[in-house]
């Protein structure tokens, strides 16, 4: 087209350094360079700095307007040459959309970003470098408390020593005996630990290491009737990757969702890297949406991120809305997006689940088989090498925390804002996660913790001097850093969620079981998850999610 | 280990059985350390801003207005005596005649609202909480410098008792604690409050007597005016009315040539901005509350929507005021007074800054703060200017939003519950 591209490609490459630097460094230098002149000149303001300085400002105003003209000159011809309109994308500097494009980082093209202000990313050292590592641990456990909306004490379908294949039943919960939870792998039940009044915490199984799978047959996905896709779902095991929103709970099985969201990125701190997970597995993703349009009388939403290039595989699949968010955390969750999308009123069902979860429903019907292969990062400050492993569902840890340090950590599957604790032995990643944090505990004391604060911590109040340095990741640990407080502050919650909804006074709301208020202020478009990050920034150290989930119980009672 | 901890853990096991010297020990403990809980269900971070940290950023907000009203008491007591009328001289003397006579105000204050707190809290079985540290900060800063201390401690107690800890403590009171103690002082002790007299300190209290400084005057003046009376050594022609009760009688004409014995203008643009003036103790100066404002806003503190709203409410009242004034009451002086000049009397600024951002009496909407702010700004303004029982409207026109805070949010709330209905019909 032109031969201006290698000058094109240069000025790109000048402008996608910008957002690595940020603004404060920015403002040093400029602000800087004229201190500079001064101190040359021998510190005063005199006559001569001043020359210095306007004739340095003037020249390069000389330039710049040297580039505009020529700019022009090449527009202009490529007008006069026939181009038309696009014409204005030929010429030495970039156009604004196009700065816009490279600053933003924005791969929706001319698509609706959805840009969310409001948010806070928690940054956190040690994030998992791009390696996958093979890892197949001897034991699996399935842990019935993943599940929400569960009774305590599910039916069992297996006993100890009973030999299993990857998609056999374990177990089912009494109210929805069709709905399955089957096992990850194949190999022998070796334990089912209990609980606190026998309730059952994991139904471990000693893999066998040879991956034997049970068949199940291969539904043909546009024929089939959807109840045959529906009971092939719930009898795999697949079915339970399905979270229902209101109230976030395993879907059920007689309901129609109006929309299915898949969210392909996670904001959360240490997030995996769901693009470069899910790399590989375009087409089982992509049938696995062909599955998912047959449950939805709807749309099936895939929400991507504006900021990251998106895999090519998303783009290419037919029928479905693609929806684009840029911002910081709480952007990836799929509540918000829903919130922004297809809002939740009252009597909706939405379901949501995650692009690898998807990947396995498309293997489950292009294959026959019920195969949850995971890649899990591990990382956070306390581990040394922290990295990604591909495994299965619910594998053991012991053999990932080779490089971590053990001393002093609380090891996490999920996110730390809102997984569970585990124990880095006997413990088994949970069902919805692809992460492992490890973070130092914080019990010890801090001499004038709360006014003169020793080491740095994030935060989203501007208070602490090292907020000025936007890029800082931290070293975090667990500490409340500061006890529990009635509802002071206001406005604090509103600022980093990016919903159009109150979130302290649907928290009071909760508390005062007023249930006309709490459906009025939005509780059915909310889980534990969208609340985490108020939870986190809380002056009060309220506990947001424990408050949102027992109003989410009592409204389910209610309805 | 940290000796200070090892004290602290030594003196633990003694303080255990008794309810109330634990909660005292529990407060000290938690001013000192950072308590090393950490988190059990939830998230298992959590953000380092505490309740503790957001309350010492406003004290830190309110040092200027600290120094500047100490400095200020002095200044003035020794302008209505005659002495070291330049605002440097006597630096010092200055200094400490108003550390005196603030010191026993700001420990008064603090014995009589955090004895209250830790009993109860210690009755409570909760843990000593900080809303006092700026209740306790803004209320020797809004009392005249000549108020008894017993009716600081009365108003004090009635604060923290009635408007405070009878809702059920920090968070959950609905009137601003630190106006409950001034309006306390207003309608019980209104001779002390209002008037020109107040607003200068002339007394003597014993520490002037122990350092000497009662002594320094009286060789100043003659030592056969003992016992020392100090009214009558006041040098005459000096008069403590304010800018305020100036502009309320003959507008801001008044205000300007307004003059001290000397002849200087007591009220020059420069003293009405840095504050050298009768007044309250801490509210005088408008350029240190701006900056206090500016520090608390910078820090995400305080509401910037509530201070602007205010801001604009009061200049759309003071703007109503003078187009009265042109078109209705071309004789009333205080509604003439330039709408821009009414920031530079009385409280306004502080009122904005420290009273109108409580963010537990203040709306909790964000748009509930602009529609709440706005509204103090027009009726204070009203209340000061159309009002002749009251000289100052501030106090009055937050105490009366305070009550109406719940309702501003009720009807964001309802519009957002509406929106959300909306979605389905």
């Amino acid at each position: 087209m032109s031969d201006n591209s290698g000058i094109k490609h240069f000025t790109k490459f000048i402008f996608s350094l910008l957002p690595s630097f940020s603004k404060s460094y920015l403002l040093i230098i400029f602000t800087g360079f004229p201190f500079m002149a001064f101190s040359q000149s021998g510190g005063g303001f005199n006559l001569q700095s001043v020359v210095i300085l306007l004739l340095a400002a003037t020249m390069v105003l000389v330039v710049f307007l040297f580039f505009v003209f020529g700019d022009h000159l090449i527009k202009d011809s490529a007008r006069v040459a026939g181009y038309g309109n696009k014409a204005n994308t030929f010429g030495v500097l970039p156009n604004k959309e196009e700065v816009s494009n490279i600053i933003h980082h924005k791969h929706a093209g001319a698509n609706k970003v959805h840009k969310l202000e409001k948010g806070f990313d928690v940054k956190i050292k040690g994030k998992a470098a791009k390696v996958i590592e093979h890892y197949d641990p001897a034991t699996y456990a399935v842990k019935p408390y993943d599940f929400k909306g569960l009774q305590p004490i599910p039916k069992m379908s297996v006993e100890v020593g009973t030999e299993v294949k990857a998609g056999d039943k374990l177990f089912y919960d009494k109210n929805y005996p069709d709905i399955f939870f089957t096992a990850p792998v194949s190999g022998e039940i070796a334990e089912i630990r209990r609980g606190d009044k026998r309730a059952i915490e994991e139904i471990v199984i000693l893999s066998d290491k040879r991956k034997e799978f049970k068949q199940f047959p291969k539904l043909d996905i546009t024929t089939a009737p959807r109840s045959e896709i529906v009971s092939l779902l719930a009898e795999s095991g697949a079915w339970s990757s399905f979270i229902e929103r209101p109230f976030g709970l395993v879907a059920k099985l007689e309901r129609v969702p109006k929309s299915i969201h898949i969210s392909t990125f996670d904001t959360s701190p240490l997030a995996p890297d769901y693009a470069f997970i899910m790399k590989d597995r375009g087409t089982h993703f992509k049938k696995g949406v062909e599955v998912l349009k047959r449950l939805t009388d709807g749309k099936v939403h895939i929400n991507l991120n504006a900021k990251k290039k998106p895999l090519p595989f998303y783009s290419e699949i037919k029928d479905i809305q693609l929806n684009w968010f840029e911002g910081k955390h709480p952007a990836g969750l799929p509540g918000i997006q829903i919130h922004h999308t297809d809002p939740i009123d009252k009597g909706d069902t939405v379901w949501t689940i995650s692009p690898m979860d998807t990947a396995v429903i498309g293997k489950l019907f292009s294959e026959g088989i019920y195969d949850p292969e995971r890649i899990v990062a591990v990382a956070g400050p306390q581990v040394n090498t922290p990295k990604y492993y591909k495994t299965y569902l619910s594998a053991n840890l012991s053999g990932l925390m080779s490089s971590v340090k053990k001393e002093g950590t609380r090891f996490i599957s999920g996110n730390v804002l809102t997984g569970k604790q585990v124990d880095p032995e006997k413990g088994h990643v949970g069902y919805y996660d692809h992460l492992i944090s490890c973070i130092k505990e914080g019990d010890f004391y801090e001499l004038f913790g709360w006014l003169i604060p020793s080491y740095p911590r994030p935060s989203a109040s501007v208070t602490f001097p090292w907020t000025l340095f936007p890029f800082e990741e931290f070293d975090v640990n667990t500490n409340t850093h500061g006890e529990e407080r009635a509802f002071v502050v206001t406005g604090e919650y509103e600022a980093v969620l990016p919903m159009d909804i109150y979130p302290v006074h649907l928290l009071k709301a909760i508390l005062s079981r007023d249930f006309d208020q709490m459906e009025g202020l939005g509780i059915y478009e909310v889980i534990e998850e969208d609340f985490a990050i108020c939870e986190f920034v809380c002056t009060s150290k309220q506990p947001a999610m424990a408050i949102l989930r027992d109003g989410l119980n009592y409204m389910k009672e209610q309805s | 280990m940290n000796p200070l901890r090892k004290l602290l853990d030594s003196i633990e096991p003694k303080v255990r059985n008794n309810k109330f010297a634990h909660t005292v020990y529990d407060g000290l403990e938690t001013f000192l350390f950072q308590p090393n809980t950490t988190t059990s269900v939830g998230t298992h971070i959590k953000d380092g801003m505490d309740l503790k940290r957001t309350m010492v950023h406003v004290v830190i907000a309110l040092q200027l207005c600290y120094v500047l009203g100490t400095y200020n008491i002095g200044h003035q007591h020794y302008l209505a005596l005659g002495m070291y009328s330049g605002l440097f001289e006597g630096f010092f003397l200055k200094l400490m005649y108003g550390l005196l006579q603030l010191l026993p105000i700001f420990v008064v204050v603090h014995l009589v609202g955090l004895g209250i707190e830790f009993f109860f809290a210690a009755r409570k079985g909760h843990s000593i909480e900080e809303g006092f540290l700026v209740s306790g900060a803004l209320i020797p800063l809004i009392m005249p410098p000549d108020i008894p201390l017993w009716m600081v401690g009365m108003a004090t107690g009635f604060a923290v008792l009635i408007a405070k800890e009878a809702f059920g403590g920090t968070g959950m009171n609905i009137l601003n604690i630190a106006l409950v103690s001034r309006v306390f002082v207003f309608f019980a002790y209104p001779g002390e409050i209002s008037g020109d007299i107040c607003w200068v300190s002339y007394d003597y209290n014993i520490f002037h007597q122990i350092f000497g400084i009662e002594a320094h005057t009286l060789a100043f003046h003659g030592w056969d005016k003992l016992p020392a009376k100090v009214n009558e050594i006041m040098v005459d022609g000096f008069s403590g009315a304010t800018p305020l009760a100036l502009a309320a009688s003959g507008g801001w004409e008044a205000v300007q040539s307004a003059t001290l014995p000397n002849g200087d203008q007591q009220y020059s643009i420069a003293n009405l901005l840095f504050g050298i003036l009768p007044g309250s103790i801490g509210e005088t100066s408008k350029v240190f509350v701006i900056a206090g404002a500016g520090l608390m806003i910078a820090a995400g503190i305080a509401s910037w929507r509530i201070m602007l709203s205010f801001v604009l409410g009061a200049a759309f009242a003071g703007i109503l005021m003078n187009v009265l004034h042109v078109t209705a009451f071309p004789d009333s002086a205080f509604i003439g007074v330039p709408w821009y000049h009414q920031f530079l009397i009385g409280s306004l600024l502080f009122a904005m800054a420290f009273m109108a951002t409580d963010p537990v009496t203040a709306a909790s909407t964000n748009q509930g703060k602009l529609i709440y702010g706005f509204m103090i700004g027009v009726l204070g303004m009203i209340i000061r200017v159309l009002n002749p029982a009251y000289p100052e409207g501030w106090m009055l026109a937050i105490l009366f939003m305070n009550i109406f805070a719940p309702l501003i949010d009720y009807y964001v709330l309802k519009s957002n519950i509406n929106r959300r209905l909306s979605r389905v019909a």
